[in-house]
């Protein structure tokens, strides 16, 4: 996994509620055996029209936003555990997610594949969101370290929680697995007193 | 101190803690399938490690699988290419699987149950969000990303922080025509496709307690349509009874040994959790969806609510769900044409949805303009229903019953509905595009699927069996 400090970019605002992971990326995308390229198909059916036509309404097909920030709205990645969502949203270049709430299990795909879900308020988000709507080229700037975001076109400036070991993993580009391989002995002591 | 089930099972899986971090998480059965697990192999065939615990691990080929033709190799090459994928890693890796051509190849959360494989007080986890199933039988299960599963592969562990607990009790007498399929619909309406979310959910009350295995599968399957990673019921003599006997149950001794633990496995009398929800049965009545997510519900015989009813931060979504679902604000569904009705998946596919299906059918035939697949969810369900007859009842009444899979639920493999088209469905998701792109999904117990099919319209299943 990529290691992840700071952030650094503008933001594409995606203010829809309940977006599943089936919007993220359709099941009959699922197909591959490796994890790269789902990024083409992101959004796939909100993004083209029939006959592989380019939607021109949709955000990611305007040239009016571009960054590594997503602004997603509540309960984004709701749905299936594919961590082919998280994927795509790392394949097609996003590296961050603001948002209010965001599922429980796609909330571990992207930790665990580098990109940072940061949850803040209602109030904080549309203000947020307003900002990058209004002025598509509004900075934003997220340190991990301090976990801090802020918006200096707006003097705003807020903070969020992450669960520190993840922090760590993220800063340093540690994935779980690495970790629990470290434990193999203390796991084979465990599986010694277990029955079931 | 007094403890709450999911505590009983989840403190006695904790190898050891992070510091300010998760729990290292033991799990005692990993069940795998073709679309999640090929990256994670491709991990530690990366790393040159090998399955650490492969005796606790199966597999099984049903996302990409055909339900017709199922001896003839997949048209679909990438489908084709990915069950071969998992068979080839099952066998480089020693791990058992149940494909194709096995007699107890199913849909992953349908065989696991009915195998045995499935038991009160263990830990289960599988890469498909559905894994909640288990927990009707007072095991802690739930679904994990392809990263997880390779630690579990690697490991038979996950890092894992304990969530907080939910505790939904139903009490009362269900009404005739209500399954508890409409049971979950119902919470999911009260409760949003979001209430749940950071929660385990323990449902307790004398409805549930009065389901059998079956139903309480279907409550728990879809506990993650509410945002909850799992929900569990606490195990008692119908879940004893269901397991026993079945091939990986315990035997003899073991049998009585395990049955002691398992009956230490509720919760104490005043656990604490963290949110409480109460209703009674006799307040739920068949429900369906009108919407894109399983929260957005209705009763059959209401009206798709108007936009001012709706709480203000899901208004933005009320109206794009209702035009992709070509529905208006105030339309009642009841008695809308309606050409395909699809009953399976994981959440109704099992001997006793046919069972009910067939008993409603029986005799009558499916209304011309109508297309009616039904899937069940193992080869061994398939079999039961042969054994039983009700091959014979839904081949009269011009329903096809199909080889097993997920089939229509997820638009994956070769049954999709068309574009346009409405869909009564017995699956768990009614998600834009869910089961084709442009197909629009209204979820419904077996009971009003059937009867939709019969009529071809959708229809209250209470009125249907009263004439």
């Amino acid at each position: 996994m990529e290691a992840l400090t700071t952030i650094t970019s503008t933001a594409v605002p995606f203010p829809h509620e309940d977006v599943d992971t089936d919007q993220i990326i359709p099941a009959r995308f699922l197909k591959a055996t490796t994890r790269e390229g789902f990024g083409e198909n992101l959004f796939r059916d909100w993004r083209y029209l029939d006959e592989d036509v380019p939607n021109p309404e949709f955000i990611l097909n305007k040239d009016t936003h571009s960054g590594e920030i997503l602004i997603t709205g509540r309960n984004f990645g709701c749905g299936s555990s594919r961590e082919h969502a998280a994927w795509a949203i790392y394949d097609y270049g996003f590296r961050a997610l603001i948002g209010t709430q965001f599922a429980d299990i796609f909330k571990n795909n992207s930790l665990n594949n580098g990109i940072l879900p940061i949850e803040t308020d209602t109030k904080t988000y549309s203000q947020l969101l307003e900002s990058v709507e209004t002025d598509p080229k509004t900075e934003i700037i997220i340190n991990l370290e301090d976990q801090t975001v802020s918006v200096p076109s707006i003097s705003l400036t807020f903070s969020f929680d992450i669960n520190p070991y993840k922090k760590m993993c993220l800063q340093n580009g540690y994935d779980d697995i690495d970790y629990l391989i470290s434990q193999s002995e203390t796991i084979k002591a465990f599986e010694k007193n277990l029955h079931s | 101190m007094s403890k709450t089930l999911f505590d009983k099972i989840w403190d006695k899986h904790v190898v050891t803690s992070i510091e300010n971090g998760p729990d290292v998480f033991y799990i005692d059965r990993h069940f795998i399938h073709e679309v999640t697990s090929p990256q994670a192999f491709d991990g530690l065939n990366k790393r040159g490690i090998k399955v650490r615990r492969p005796d606790k691990t199966v597999a099984t080929a049903d996302h990409n699988v055909p339900t017709e033709n199922q001896h003839l190799p997949i048209r679909e090459e990438l489908s084709r290419k990915q069950v071969a994928k998992l068979e080839q890693n099952c066998e480089e890796h020693n791990v058992e699987l149940y494909g194709l051509g096995h007699p107890w190849q199913g849909i992953v959360h349908v065989i696991g149950p009915e195998l045995g494989i499935t038991q009160p007080g263990r830990t289960i986890v599988c890469g498909d969000s559905h894994t909640s199933t288990h927990g009707a039988f007072g095991a802690i299960a739930f679904g994990i990303g392809t990263s997880e599963v390779e630690q579990v592969l690697a490991t038979q562990c996950i890092l894992q922080n304990k969530p907080k607990l939910m505790r939904i009790t139903v009490d009362g007498k269900l009404q005739k025509g209500v399954t508890s399929k409409d049971i979950i619909l119902f919470l999911l309406t009260k409760l949003s496709a979001s209430g749940a979310t950071g929660h385990f959910i323990e449902y307790a009350g004398t409805a549930i307690e009065s389901l059998s295995m079956e139903a309480r599968m279907t409550i728990c399957n879809m506990s993650i349509e509410m945002g909850a990673r799992g929900g569990l019921i606490a195990p008692d003599e119908t879940t004893f009874d269901y397991i026993k006997g079945r091939n990986f149950a315990p035997k003899a001794e073991q049998w009585e040994y395990k049955l002691q633990q398992w009956k230490e496995l509720f919760s104490d009398k005043d656990a604490i959790f963290d949110t409480e929800h109460h209703f009674q049965a006799d307040e739920i009545t068949p429900w369906i969806t009108y919407g894109t997510n399983p929260g957005m519900g209705i009763s059959i015989d209401e009206s798709v609510p108007s936009k001012d009813k709706i709480d203000p931060k899901f208004q933005d979504g009320f109206e794009k769900s209702l035009n992709y679902m070509g529905l208006q604000e105030n339309q009642a569904l009841k008695d809308m044409p309606v050409n395909y009705v699809f009953i399976g998946s994981c959440t109704n596919a099992r001997i006793e949805d046919l069972r009910l299906v067939a008993d409603l059918v029986k005799g009558k035939q499916k209304a011309d303009n109508m297309n009616v697949f039904v899937v069940p969810g193992s080869s061994q369900v398939r079999e039961q229903a042969q054994r039983e007859g009700i091959d014979k009842v839904l081949e009269s009444a011009g329903f096809q019953l199909r080889e097993p899979g997920c089939s229509a639920c997820l638009g994956m493999n070769e049954d999709k509905i068309p574009k346009g088209e409405y869909c009564v469905s017995t699956s768990n998701r009614n998600f834009e595009g869910r089961q084709g792109p442009g197909a629009r999904t209204i979820l419904a117990s077996p009971l009003t699927a059937a009867a939709t099919a019969i009529t071809g319209k959708l229809t209250d299943v209470r009125s249907f069996i009263s004439n």
